[in-house]
């Protein structure tokens, strides 16, 4: 019985430590949700995107309308399950009104889904890529300022047929949506060049040993196309390089991505030349793009060069705070003012201009880059081309565009 | 009972043949199966249908020396489980944290065995610091020893999270250890004639081979020393153990010792072949846990049959059916739970 009293006692002192912190926040500050992977396989993914979120705030000095910004974070691990848990603990429990997040694809459509049922909440995307976020069943509240993973291929697929002479590519990547997306992107245009892809390995996320993934790989291919991330990106290519592998690679936009590229060990060897795309160039030498670069590198534990994802959140959150200085920071309305503004906002990003679609989807600069060693040697994504201003069904007509259907692990196909 | 066993035994081989030459023939004829699959060079409707040879070798290669690593950290988690009934929930931090001090000795004097050495020495250190400050409190309280454990791993996760970062680590492995061994083994036969072997990495073969002879080494001093005797005399009957006379308590802290010991160890070795990163503590939990209910706990031949098991489910499903790959381990629990529930070799209790 005294162990059954200290036991309630135990969960009672508990409960009040876990109790919802009443969203008591005084009228001169404004709580924005920070939703990321702070733990699991892409947690050096979600610490740089934290980064490149504060370096928003930062550029506005903490204050957004005359109020201060109180930056609320939550933590996910990258399954859907976990994105969806700290978004509810955000929304309900902190009550934040305007949440930025999630970083990774399938996270991403499962926060759209949730999004739906919390109208009066405004979502906007963190680096999470999937194309379904958006373009089919999108939800009203969900805005990305970032672009999805096919945008972001634009250009690869042709310059690895047409520039690099590859006819046959064999595919890796990770078994959910972002990659799926991703592939889509590529195979659109190097199947349409004329390019073959024989054969597409699905690998499950945070997979360590890819060795017999690469001993199934066809050994008459041109390339090998590798979209993976984080620490799998690591894996693979190390025991690519371990392994005795010969063919190119083609990376996909976060397989050659600061993330990756500033990991320690051999694997560098193999990257060297690697061609890819995304919403980033290293070497970028406009004016704003490095200005941003100097801002980013006084967050503490900064890359050489921010990421993907550092870039991609610093637009989300510069986008959030832009429409929150547009409506004075009031978000009393259910944040209905607020989604009219960022559905109308256009602006100048380091990148180059971004404005949304009908989806709430962005339009941007797309960046085809090729890996080389800086005079540092730190490994770089030197800029080749930009392609100006991608839509998200990458220049082709909607109808047309969504007849080729939803991406999977099986669409497209041009073996 | 043989005489009994035998008519019924023999009517259902036929030809009168035992139950236990019955067995033989079929492991024969496994054998030669395997031994053809590995040796001959393949049909093309066998390519056709297992991708190539070359990913077929290569998978249940990769799957044995995966077992390698997996029995490494398993048979420290099984040997503290049956001596002391603990659930250590803490042993995949102890794979981790040896891997971080792994790359910072090899990172600094540039000596991979000294890496592969402080790995151990440090972790077997810890292991008797947790088992003499922690669990030594909570002795017989199976629920408090493993919610104890639980906290440690998550306390140990943070702090790591905070030492090293969430960046992705590479122990880099001698140039000794570097390149690949060409295997005897014809992967097929090009239109010349000339026939390509498969090649392995030298690494992995040391792996493997570090595994067994910790295993064998594990094996000998459970069954022939003074110390394994006692040990094995506690996972029979601790009360008994302790009333002829023995320290039960340095026992204790030996078995701990070794058991967090190899689990540094193979962390070395294992970020030496794959890479060190946050959340491996708990893949190598989970994956210690599934070998040991497999295998039996607190059996070192059950943690061997556990690891080879599940290193050839793993990477046999990751080439054939890579999305439903992590079903197949899981299939494999619970079949053994349903059949035999205290495991492969396991005994009853």
């Amino acid at each position: 019985m005294r162990m059954h009293r200290r036991t309630l006692l135990a969960l009672a002192v508990f409960t009040g430590l876990t109790a919802p912190s009443m969203a008591l926040a005084a009228d001169d500050t404004i709580k924005i949700g920070l939703l990321a992977t702070f733990e699991g396989p892409f947690t050096v993914l979600g610490e740089d995107s934290e980064r490149g979120a504060m370096t928003a705030v930062a550029e506005m000095n903490g204050t957004v309308a005359g109020k201060k910004i109180e930056i609320v974070k939550g933590s996910s691990d990258a399954s859907p399950d976990s994105a969806v848990r700290a978004a509810r603990k955000l929304v309900e429990q902190d009550g934040v009104k305007v949440l930025v997040g999630p970083l990774s694809g399938d996270e991403g459509l499962a926060v759209k889904d949730y999004a739906k049922t919390q109208p009066n909440v405004t979502f906007i995307n963190g680096t999470s890529a999937a194309q379904d976020t958006t373009l089919r069943d999108p939800a009203e509240n969900f805005f990305r300022f970032s672009t999805d993973g096919a945008q972001w291929m634009a250009g690869l697929g042709t310059y690895a047929f047409k520039d690099k002479g590859y006819k046959k590519v064999a595919t890796v990547a990770e078994d959910y949506s972002f990659p799926y997306t991703q592939v889509f992107g590529f195979m659109a245009e190097f199947c349409k060049a004329g390019g073959h892809v024989p054969s597409k390995s699905w690998v499950p996320i945070g997979n360590k040993d890819f060795s017999s993934v690469i001993a199934a790989i066809p050994e008459d291919v041109d390339a090998i196309y590798v979209a993976l991330g984080g620490a799998d990106a690591v894996n693979f290519l190390t025991q690519y390089q371990q392994g005795g592998g010969s063919a190119p690679l083609i990376g996909g936009s976060i397989t050659v991505d600061q993330t990756v590229l500033t990991s320690k060990g051999k694997l560098r060897d193999v990257l060297k030349g690697t061609p890819s795309a995304g919403p980033t160039a290293d070497t970028n030498d406009a004016p704003a793009w490095k200005t941003f670069v100097e801002a980013y590198k006084k967050q503490p534990g900064a890359f050489p060069s921010p990421s993907l994802f550092a870039h991609g959140y610093y637009v989300d959150m510069k986008a959030t705070l832009l429409g929150l200085d547009q409506v004075g920071g009031d978000v009393s309305d259910g944040g209905k003012k607020l989604r009219d503004a960022l559905s109308k906002l256009s602006f100048d990003t380091p990148t180059g201009k971004v404005s949304l679609d009908k989806n709430r989807n962005a339009i941007a600069d797309i960046f085809l880059t090729e890996v080389t060693e800086g005079a540092d040697g730190n490994l770089m994504n030197k800029l080749v081309k930009v392609v100006p201003q991608v839509n998200q069904t990458l220049g082709i007509p909607e109808d047309e565009f969504m007849k080729l259907g939803a991406v999977n692990r099986d669409n497209p196909s041009c073996p | 009972m043989s005489l009994l066993d035998q008519p019924s035994s023999s009517s259902l081989a036929g030809g009168g043949m035992t139950r236990r030459q019955a067995w033989g023939l079929v492991g024969l004829l496994a054998a030669a199966v395997i031994a053809w699959l590995v040796f001959a060079v393949w049909p093309d409707w066998l390519n056709a249908i297992l991708i190539s040879k070359k990913a077929f070798v290569s998978a249940i290669l990769n799957g044995i020396t995966l077992a390698g690593l997996y029995f490494l950290v398993a048979s420290g988690f099984t040997l503290i489980f049956g001596l002391m009934r603990n659930v250590n929930l803490a042993h995949g931090s102890l794979y981790l944290l040896g891997a971080y001090i792994g790359y910072e000795v090899t990172n600094r004097t540039g000596y991979w065995l000294l890496g592969v050495a402080a790995g151990f020495a440090v972790l077997a250190i810890v292991g008797v610091v947790m088992q003499v400050f922690v669990f030594r409190r909570l002795e017989g309280d199976d629920l408090r020893q493993t919610l104890v454990s639980i906290g440690i791993s998550i306390v140990a996760a943070d702090l790591m999270l905070a030492v090293w970062a969430g960046g992705t680590y590479q122990i880099t492995t001698p140039e000794w250890l570097d390149g690949a061994l060409t295997l005897p083994i014809i992967t097929a036969v090009r239109s010349n004639g000339a026939s390509v072997f498969l090649t392995y990495p030298l690494y992995r073969v040391v792996v493997l081979a570090a595994a067994i002879v910790i295993g064998v080494g594990l094996w000998l001093m459970l069954h022939r020393t003074r110390v394994g005797m006692m040990i094995r005399a506690g996972v029979d009957d601790r009360a008994m153990l302790q009333a002829s006379g023995v320290n039960v308590h340095a026992v204790f802290a030996i078995v701990f010792a070794v058991g967090a010991g190899l689990a540094g160890f193979a962390g070395v070795v294992g970020g030496s072949a794959l890479s060190v990163a946050p959340g491996e503590d708990v893949r190598y939990l989970l994956a210690s846990l599934v070998v040991v209910i497999v295998g039996g706990m607190g059996s070192i031949s059950g943690a061997a049959i556990g690891a080879l098991l599940i290193g050839l489910a793993e990477q046999i499903g990751l080439v054939y059916f890579p999305t439903y790959g992590i079903v197949l381990t899981f299939v494999i629990m619970v079949v053994t739970l349903a059949v035999r529930p205290q495991g492969i070799m396991g005994k009853a209790r």
